[in-house]
């Protein structure tokens, strides 16, 4: 089905969780009274990014309450929101939830903690171990958060398993100035999600954050891209936003139709073969 | 040039949205800063007025009796053209009675003072104006450690500590920085006939290009000579950043608890904001 998405590029709070769930509520309240479908907020809506020793104290569990009443106002809309969860034997996860008619559909924790350069994620969170596609009223859908998609296998698993919209949240930090009209870190990602979406023939929904932590920007620029590669949304940079688009279900089925590639991709081809490079590196 | 060269009006729109977003998540609306007649607090002064509007702008003028007239002139350019307040605070006064203790002070002990003088007289002016006070150090001076520790490299906020001293020129450009104060060799101003490139020993976009090369690209020592710079200036170069390093740091802390401050106690300063 056709289905309107809204992209809430919000600016969190760092450390601050009831305020920062005061601006996912009122982004929620927005996109309902827009008639969006879906609403999609950044990695770490509820916490902002550069936690920390922070980390403990604004984990949540998926019990909580406050996680309870998101959960409750998906009847009225589906949420794909980032937070930092602490799991009953008190592993804290930079994790995204996606809740649909009142219910969780799935809990993404991120696989991969870049901790390089300006990032230092494994120090603090751990990681998480699966990439699984579910299933939403708008198709099988994947979670990836930011630095996820940075690995090819990730959106390549989700694709595998079935998901035609990869839902990608993001805090990334705006670096790398040059001649250029944009910053380094905006034209890599926005290459990395049109490509993403041409190679699997899904879409993609992007939602960064912006605002500045300790001096650092966030760039915004949600962006939604058809399978084609074609941005069809796209959010300001370096300010708050609410993207709101259609994803048409025909450009998905014509693209489908088009580039067949997710059909004649080989699953046995890619499991033998990365079988045997598992292999091969044990025996080495 | 070519790695240096940026995108000026992204470069304005991301530094007067630092200032305008971190100074008002301290629950402030205004900025201070010292203006020396020179490029990078006038650039500084520009961001400021763009970001909080020049009613929020204070700047303090703080000529020491050595100091070049042209330099106040510069400095009061870049008021009349912003429309920012201002006010003239002489240090003459406070740092001689300093140095009549101590005749025998030579020039850096002196620049040295002025420099934290200026900085005592910023911090006051700070809380008596409920504004936050921002730095005015690039990143080319920083990194060699030119500039005094806890006098010029004090602020609360530095909108240019992460570009070079060319990338400061093109800026200054983009945002109409009065000519004279765009032309004018760098100084610190401490005695007459001094500046900047004379007493470093090579020029500012000499030193921009082997520091972005060595710093942002991590080129090392041999790559760095292919690439044509000098073995000699680049050890040289490489001794300043590593010689200078403390002066980039908090001070250090001897360890005896489990939560050291900063090592293994580790909060950002936007904590809460």
């Amino acid at each position: 089905m056709d289905c309107t998405v809204a992209l809430a590029q919000i600016k969190p709070k760092l450390g601050c969780v009831a305020d920062n769930l005061a601006i996912v509520e009122a982004a929620i309240d927005r996109g309902i009274q827009m008639k969006a479908d879906l609403v999609v907020f950044p990695e770490l809506a509820l916490t902002g990014y550069f936690l920390k020793d922070l980390v403990p104290e604004v984990a949540l569990s998926c019990h909580s309450p406050q996680i309870q009443q998101l959960q409750e106002l998906s009847r009225h809309i589906s949420i794909a929101v980032g937070f930092v969860e602490v799991s009953p034997d008190y592993l804290f996860f930079n994790s995204a939830l996606y809740f649909e008619e009142g219910e969780l559909r799935h809990l993404h924790r991120k696989v991969y903690l870049p901790t390089y350069g300006m990032f230092d994620e494994q120090r603090y969170l751990a990681r998480g171990e699966r990439f699984r596609a579910f299933d939403t009223r708008f198709g099988r859908v994947g979670l990836l958060i930011c630095e996820d998609m940075w690995h090819l296998s990730a959106s390549y698993i989700l694709a595998m398993d079935g998901a035609t919209t990869l839902i990608c949240l993001s805090s990334s930090p705006g670096r790398g100035i040059t001649t250029d009209d944009s910053l380094g870190s905006t034209s890599a990602w926005q290459r990395l999600t049109a490509t993403t979406a041409m190679f699997l023939n899904c879409r993609v929904l992007y939602c960064n954050r912006v605002g500045y932590e300790d001096g650092v920007n966030f760039w915004g620029g949600s962006e939604a891209v058809a399978p084609s590669g074609e941005v069809t949304a796209r959010g300001a940079e370096f300010e708050e936003d609410f993207v709101v688009t259609i994803m048409d279900q025909g450009a998905l089925r014509r693209e489908r139709i088009f580039s067949p590639m997710m059909r004649d991709e080989s699953l046995a081809i890619t499991g033998n073969e990365l079988q045997r490079i598992a292999r091969e590196r044990e025996s080495r | 040039m070519t790695g240096l060269a940026v995108n000026t009006k992204l470069l304005r729109k991301v530094l007067a949205g630092f200032i305008r977003e971190e100074v008002g998540k301290v629950g402030l609306h205004k900025a201070v800063l010292g203006l020396s007649g020179g490029i990078d607090s006038a650039l500084v002064a520009y961001l400021a007025a763009e970001a909080l509007g020049p009613d929020n702008v204070h700047v303090c003028i703080m000529p020491y009796r050595t100091s070049s007239p042209s330099s106040e002139a510069h400095a009061r350019l870049v008021v009349d053209a912003l429309g920012i307040g201002c006010d003239v605070i002489e240090i003459t006064s406070m740092v001689d009675a300093y140095f009549q203790l101590f005749p025998e002070a030579d020039n850096m002990r002196r620049g040295n003072k002025m420099a934290r003088e200026r900085m005592t007289i910023l911090y006051d002016q700070s809380a008596a104006m409920n504004a936050l006070v921002l730095g005015t150090s690039n990143k080319t001076e920083l990194l060699l450690g030119y500039g005094t520790l806890h006098g010029d490299m004090a602020s609360a906020l530095n909108p240019i500590g992460d570009i070079y001293k060319s990338q400061v020129w093109q800026l200054a450009e983009e945002m109409d920085v009065p000519r004279p104060i765009i032309e004018k060799k760098p100084s610190a101003d401490l005695w007459a006939g001094q500046t900047d490139e004379q007493e470093l020993g090579f020029t500012y976009r000499e030193v921009d290009e082997l520091l972005y090369h060595m710093v942002d690209l991590r080129m090392n020592r041999s790559e760095l000579v292919l690439q044509g710079f000098a073995p000699e200036f680049i050890d040289l170069v490489y001794a300043k950043v590593q010689n200078s390093h403390f002066k980039r740091r908090l001070p250090v802390i001897a360890k005896v608890s489990n939560r050291t401050i900063d090592r293994d106690f580790r909060y950002s300063r936007d904590w809460g904001k």
